[in-house]
C-alpha cells in the first residue's frame, strides 16, 4: 500500500484564516485573513492561551489544593473526623477547634477536610461513569447511525426527562444509601448531555471535507473514527465534562442535604450544611464553612472548565 | 471617457487603514488612493488578501476600530472627508448615497426576517415619512425591477426559500432601492455558478445604465473586470500596483505585477500541453510586508534600488496611466499577452 | 414522547416497588406491631399482595384516568394532596422564571454589546460565580442575610403573605438559571453580531440600536429559548432543595418527605407529575421555536 497520505484534519483549534475571507468576522480574522495568515494552532497554543487566563490559572490552582487536601486529609486534619467528643458540644472556632465543634463534639474542620475525599471521588467517579457511557453510546449514535442512533437518542430523551436530583433520589431509593449508589445515580443521569453533545459535535465533523478527504483516500472506517473524528469532537465534551464534575460535586451534597446521600456520620459537606441549618441565626459557622467549601471547589472547576472553553474556541475571544 | 475636469464622486486620498493585532500591525491598507467619475465602473482587482475590500469598508466606515486604525488619509464624497464626519453622518449615508453589497448573498441577508420586510427596512431607515404599506409596495416594485419573478410572493419568503442568484439579486435591489450614486460590489459573483454570474453582471450594467449609478467593482477576476469596467486598480499588498483605464492596464501593462497576472491567465488560444505561468512565490503576510517595493521578491525585473526604495505612483504611459515601479520601461518592452 | 413518559414511568415504577424496605410497616410507625390481619387488609388495598407486572398494569390503568393511587401515609387520593402543592410550586416556578428571561437575557446583552467593558466582566464574573454557588448555598446565604440579620423578609414558608414570602425562595431558585441564561445569551450574541447580516444591516445605514435589539436579538434568543424549556426541568430538581430550605409547602417538598417515610405512591406522584409538566414544556417550546426561526417552519 502507498504511503497514506491523509490529510491531517485540523486539530481543535486550528486557525486556518483562508485569506479572502469577506465574513465580517471578529477584526482579527479579518485581519488575519488579509494578511494571508495561516496559524497552525495545536495542542501546544491551546494550551498557552490557556494559561494565560488568570481565572483558569487560579481554577487550576483551586482544584489542585482540593485535591491535595484529599489526599493528604489525614496529615491535615487537626482531630479524626467521627470522633464524637459531647462534652464539648457546639464550640465556636477557637485555637483547639479551628472551625468549631458540631452538635456531637466533632471538630469542623477536620469533617471538611476529610469532606473534600467524598467531593472529589464522587465528583470524578461519577462524571467518569457519565463518560464512558456517554462516549460510547454518542459515538455509536453519531457515527454509526440509523436504528442505534434512534434507539439511543430515545433512551437518552427518558433520562433528560430526569432532573439529575430527582432521579438521583430515586435511583437511591432503590439502591439505598451510600457513596457508590450517589455516584451510579449522579453518572446515570448525566450521560445522556454528553452522548448527544458527541453525538452532534460527530455528526458535524463525520459531513466535513477533511474526513471525505480521508475517507476517498482509502483510510478505513476505525481509522477515521479515532484519528479524526473522535479527537476534534470531543472538545466541547471534554469542556463539559469538566463544568459536570462541578455539577455533580453540588448534586452529591444536595443529595446529602437532603438527607438521601452518603450517611449521616459520614464526613461530607452536605450532611454537615443539614446538620447546621438547625442551629441557623446562632451557630452559623456549622453550615457556613462546609458551604464555602463547596463553593471553592465548585468555582475551581467552572474556571477551569470556562478557560478550557475559551482556549479551546478562539473566536470567542 | 475620464474627463479631467469633472469632480470625482468618491475619491480615496493615501489612505492607511493598519489593524492592530496580537500578531502584529497588519497594514491592510497602506497609501491607496483612488477616485470615481460619476456613472462609471472602477475595477479593483487583486489577489485574496490584497487588502481591496478593506478601502471599501472604510469608505462605508464599516471597518471595526478598536482593531483597526484609519493612520492617514482621507475619504472625500461630495467634498465632505468621511473619515472626519461623525456617525450620524456617516449613517445618513450608508445605504442612501453609497451603498455596498458583499459576496455570500446567503450569509449577508438576515434569515429571520422575510426579504420584502429587510428591502423595506432600508427605505423607512432613511425617510420616516415613509409608511410600512408603502414601502412595501416599493420593495415588491425594486423585486421585480432586479428580474425576481413573482415579486410579491417573493416578498413574503425567507432568504433560505431563495436561490443563491436570486438572493444577489435581493441585495442589489436593497442596495439600489434609494438610488445611491455610488455602489460598492465586494466580490458580488464570487459566489455564484459561472452562468449566474453573468445573470448578475447583466442586471448591475443595465441599472447602472439606467440611473447613472458609479460602480467600484472589487474582484479578484481579471475577466469580469475587462469585460465590465471602465478603469481599473491593481493592488498588491495594500498598495496600488497600477492605475488606468482597462485598455491602458490590460494592453500596456506598466507594472510587473499587472504583467505576471495577465500571463498567469489560462487562454483559449493556449495548447493544452502548454505550462501555465504563475507568478512564483507567495503574496506576502501583510503584518511583515517587504521593504520598498512589496513586489520585489517576486518580481523579475527587480533589481536594487526595488527593496530600498517603495516606487512613486507616477504617470509611465500618458496622465492617466499610473503605475508604482522603477523599471516600468523594462515591462513596457514585454508585449502584453492580452495584445496578441 | 408519549414513549419517554412511558419509559420513565417503567423505570419509575420498578425502581420503587423493587425497593427493599416494607413501606407497610413505615407507614404506620417504627415499631408498632401490625397483626396479620390488618396486615394482609392493608395489602390488599395497596394491591401489595399481587405479583409485580400486575401491579405495574393495575398502576398504568389507574394513571389513565389520571389516578395516581392513595398515599400510604395520608391516606389520601395523592392526586389531592399533589394539587393542593402544585400550585405554590407553580408560583414559584413561574416568578423564577420571570426573573430568568428579564435579567438574564438584559444581563446577556449588555454583556455582548460592552464586550470586556467594565459591564461585561460584571456580568461575567457574577454569573461565574452564581454557577459556582449551589442552590442550597443562595438559598442559605439569602435567608441570613435578609431574613435572620436583616430581618427584611420571612425566613420561610408563607406567614407573610404570597408576595413578600415568594421572593428569597424564586431568587434562589432562579439564581443559577439566570446566570447560564445571561452566559448563554453573551455568547449568542457575540456571536450573531459577527455575521455577516450585521453587517449588511449596518451598510443599510440603520442605527445600532435598532441592528442590536432588532436584528441581532431576533437570531440570539432562539437558542436561549430552547434553554429556557430544558431548564424548566431543572427548575423542579432545583425547587427540591429551594422549598426544603424555605420550607415551601410544594411539590418539592413533599417529595422529600415522601422519601422519608417511604411513601411510594407520592413520590411515584411526584415524579410523574415532574416528567409530565418536562414533556409539555418542551412541547411548547419546538412550537415556540417554529414559532420564531423561520427556518424551522417549512420543514
Amino acid at each position: 500500500m502507498t504511503e497514506q497520505i491523509v490529510p491531517q484534519a485540523p486539530a481543535v483549534g486550528e486557525i486556518t484564516v483562508e485569506s479572502g475571507a469577506s465574513g465580517f468576522g471578529g477584526a482579527e480574522s479579518q485581519a488575519a485573513a488579509v494578511g494571508g495568515i495561516t496559524r497552525q494552532t495545536q495542542f501546544g497554543n491551546i494550551r498557552r492561551r490557556f494559561l494565560r487566563n488568570k481565572l483558569a490559572l487560579m481554577g487550576l490552582v483551586m482544584i489542585t489544593i482540593v485535591f491535595l487536601t484529599a489526599i493528604f486529609a489525614p496529615i491535615i486534619a487537626t482531630h479524626p473526623p467521627r470522633a464524637q467528643d459531647l462534652t464539648i458540644t457546639l464550640q465556636s472556632p477557637s485555637s483547639e477547634h479551628w472551625l468549631g465543634t458540631d452538635e456531637l463534639g466533632r471538630d469542623v474542620f477536620s469533617r471538611i477536610v476529610y469532606g473534600t475525599r467524598i467531593a472529589v471521588s464522587v465528583g470524578l467517579a461519577s462524571i467518569f461513569l457519565a463518560l464512558v457511557i456517554g462516549v460510547i453510546l454518542g459515538s455509536i449514535s453519531g457515527y454509526i447511525g440509523k436504528v442505534w442512533d434512534t434507539l439511543i437518542m430515545r433512551v437518552a430523551d427518558v433520562f433528560f426527562a430526569f432532573p439529575l436530583i430527582i432521579g438521583a433520589v430515586v435511583i437511591i431509593l432503590v439502591v439505598g444509601r451510600g457513596v457508590a449508589p450517589v455516584i451510579l445515580a449522579i453518572g446515570l443521569f448525566s450521560w445522556a448531555t454528553v452522548a448527544r453533545l458527541l453525538r452532534s459535535s460527530i455528526l458535524s465533523i463525520r459531513e466535513s471535507e477533511y474526513v471525505e478527504a480521508a475517507r476517498s483516500l482509502g483510510a478505513g472506517k476505525w481509522r477515521i473514527v479515532t484519528r479524526h473524528v473522535l479527537p476534534n469532537s470531543m472538545a466541547p465534551v471534554l469542556v463539559y465534562a469538566m463544568v459536570s464534575v462541578a455539577t455533580a460535586i453540588v448534586a452529591q451534597a444536595s443529595l446529602s442535604y437532603l438527607g438521601v446521600g452518603v450517611p449521616p456520620d459520614v464526613p461530607d459537606w452536605g450532611n454537615m450544611i443539614a446538620a447546621g441549618q438547625k442551629f441557623f441565626g446562632f451557630k452559623d459557622y456549622l453550615w457556613f464553612f462546609p458551604s464555602m467549601a463547596v463553593v471553592f471547589t465548585v468555582l475551581g472547576f467552572v474556571f477551569v472548565g470556562d478557560g478550557m472553553r475559551d482556549a479551546l474556541d478562539p473566536r470567542l475571544r | 471617457m475620464t474627463d479631467a475636469t469633472t469632480e470625482p464622486l468618491l475619491s480615496i486620498e493615501d489612505l492607511r487603514v493598519h489593524f492592530h493585532t496580537d500578531a502584529g500591525v497588519v497594514k491592510a491598507v497602506d497609501g491607496i488612493s483612488w477616485a470615481v467619475m460619476p456613472g462609471e465602473t472602477l475595477g479593483i482587482v487583486g489577489e485574496s488578501g490584497s487588502g481591496k475590500s478593506v478601502s471599501a469598508l472604510a469608505v462605508m466606515g464599516l471597518v471595526p476600530v478598536p482593531p483597526a486604525r484609519y493612520e492617514s488619509g482621507r475619504i472625500l464624497f461630495k467634498g465632505r472627508d468621511l473619515i472626519a464626519a461623525d456617525e450620524k453622518e456617516r449613517r445618513a449615508i450608508r445605504g442612501k448615497e453609497i451603498s455596498m453589497i458583499f459576496q455570500d448573498p446567503l450569509t449577508a441577508l438576515n434569515p429571520v426576517f422575510r426579504v420584502g420586510h429587510q428591502i423595506a427596512e432600508v427605505i423607512q431607515a432613511h425617510d420616516k415619512k415613509v409608511g410600512r404599506i408603502a414601502a412595501r409596495a416599493k420593495a415588491v416594485e425594486l423585486l421585480a425591477e432586479v428580474g425576481i419573478p413573482n415579486p410579491k410572493q417573493r416578498a413574503r419568503e425567507y432568504p433560505h426559500q431563495f436561490s443563491g442568484g436570486m438572493r444577489q439579486r435581493a441585495m442589489i435591489a436593497m442596495a439600489l432601492a434609494l438610488d445611491p450614486l455610488v455602489l460598492l460590489a465586494d466580490e458580488p459573483t464570487t459566489a455564484l455558478d459561472v452562468t449566474v454570474q453573468a445573470q448578475i453582471m447583466d442586471l448591475l450594467i443595465r441599472l447602472q445604465a439606467e440611473r447613472g449609478t458609479a460602480i467600484v467593482l472589487i474582484t479578484h477576476d481579471l475577466g469580469l473586470v475587462a469585460g465590465h469596467a471602465d478603469r481599473v486598480l491593481v493592488m498588491y499588498a495594500g498598495k496600488v500596483a497600477e492605475l488606468g483605464t482597462i485598455d491602458d492596464v490590460y494592453y500596456r501593462p506598466r507594472h510587473p505585477y499587472t504583467l505576471g497576472l495577465l500571463n498567469s491567465l489560462a487562454r483559449m488560444d493556449q495548447r493544452r500541453t502548454d505550462r501555465l505561468k504563475p507568478i512564483i512565490g507567495q503574496p506576502p503576510s501583510l503584518i511583515r510586508v517587504p521593504p520598498g517595493c512589496p513586489f520585489h521578491p517576486r518580481c523579475p525585473f527587480a533589481t536594487d534600488i526595488c527593496p530600498r526604495e517603495m516606487p512613486a505612483l507616477e504617470p509611465k504611459d500618458g496622465p492617466d496611466h499610473l503605475a508604482a515601479c522603477h523599471h516600468s520601461d523594462q515591462v513596457a518592452l514585454q508585449q502584453s499577452p492580452a495584445a496578441s | 414522547m408519549m414513549l419517554v413518559l412511558f419509559g420513565a414511568s417503567i423505570i419509575l415504577f420498578v425502581s420503587l416497588f423493587v425497593v427493599p424496605g416494607d413501606p407497610i410497616a413505615t407507614s404506620q410507625g417504627e415499631g408498632r406491631q401490625l397483626d396479620p390481619a390488618t396486615r394482609a387488609a392493608l395489602e390488599r388495598r395497596y394491591n401489595l399482595d399481587k405479583p409485580l407486572p400486575q401491579q405495574y398494569v393495575g398502576y398504568l390503568g389507574r394513571l389513565a384516568q389520571g389516578d395516581l393511587g392513595e398515599s400510604y401515609v395520608y391516606r389520601r387520593s395523592v392526586n389531592t394532596i399533589l394539587k393542593e402543592k402544585l400550585g405554590n410550586t407553580a408560583k414559584l416556578a413561574v416568578v423564577a422564571i420571570v426573573l430568568e428571561i428579564i435579567l438574564g437575557i438584559m444581563a446577556g446583552i449588555i454583556a455582548a454589546v460592552f464586550r470586556y467593558s467594565f459591564l461585561d466582566v460584571l456580568v461575567t464574573l457574577s454569573t461565574t460565580l452564581a454557577i459556582g454557588v449551589p442552590t442550597l448555598v443562595i438559598g442559605l446565604a439569602l435567608q441570613n442575610v435578609f431574613a435572620i440579620n436583616l430581618g427584611w423578609l420571612p425566613l420561610q414558608g408563607q406567614s407573610q403573605g404570597v408576595g413578600r414570602s415568594i421572593i428569597l425562595p424564586a431568587v434562589t431558585l432562579a439564581a443559577v438559571e439566570t446566570a447560564l441564561v445571561s452566559r448563554l445569551m453573551r455568547g449568542t450574541m457575540s456571536e450573531v453580531m459577527r455575521a455577516d447580516f450585521i453587517r449588511t444591516a449596518y451598510a443599510k445605514g440603520l442605527s445600532k440600536r435598532v441592528v442590536i435589539l432588532k436584528h441581532a436579538l431576533r437570531n440570539s434568543v432562539i437558542p436561549v429559548l430552547t434553554f429556557l424549556g430544558i431548564s424548566f426541568g431543572g427548575l423542579l430538581g432545583g425547587a427540591l432543595i429551594t422549598e426544603t430550605v424555605f420550607n415551601w409547602n410544594g411539590i418539592g417538598l413533599a417529595l422529600v418527605g415522601a422519601i422519608q417515610s417511604q411513601d411510594n405512591p407520592i413520590v411515584l406522584g411526584v415524579v410523574t407529575y415532574g416528567v409530565a409538566i418536562f414533556v409539555l414544556v418542551n412541547l411548547v417550546v419546538d412550537v415556540a421555536y417554529a414559532f420564531l426561526d423561520p427556518r424551522i417552519r417549512l420543514e
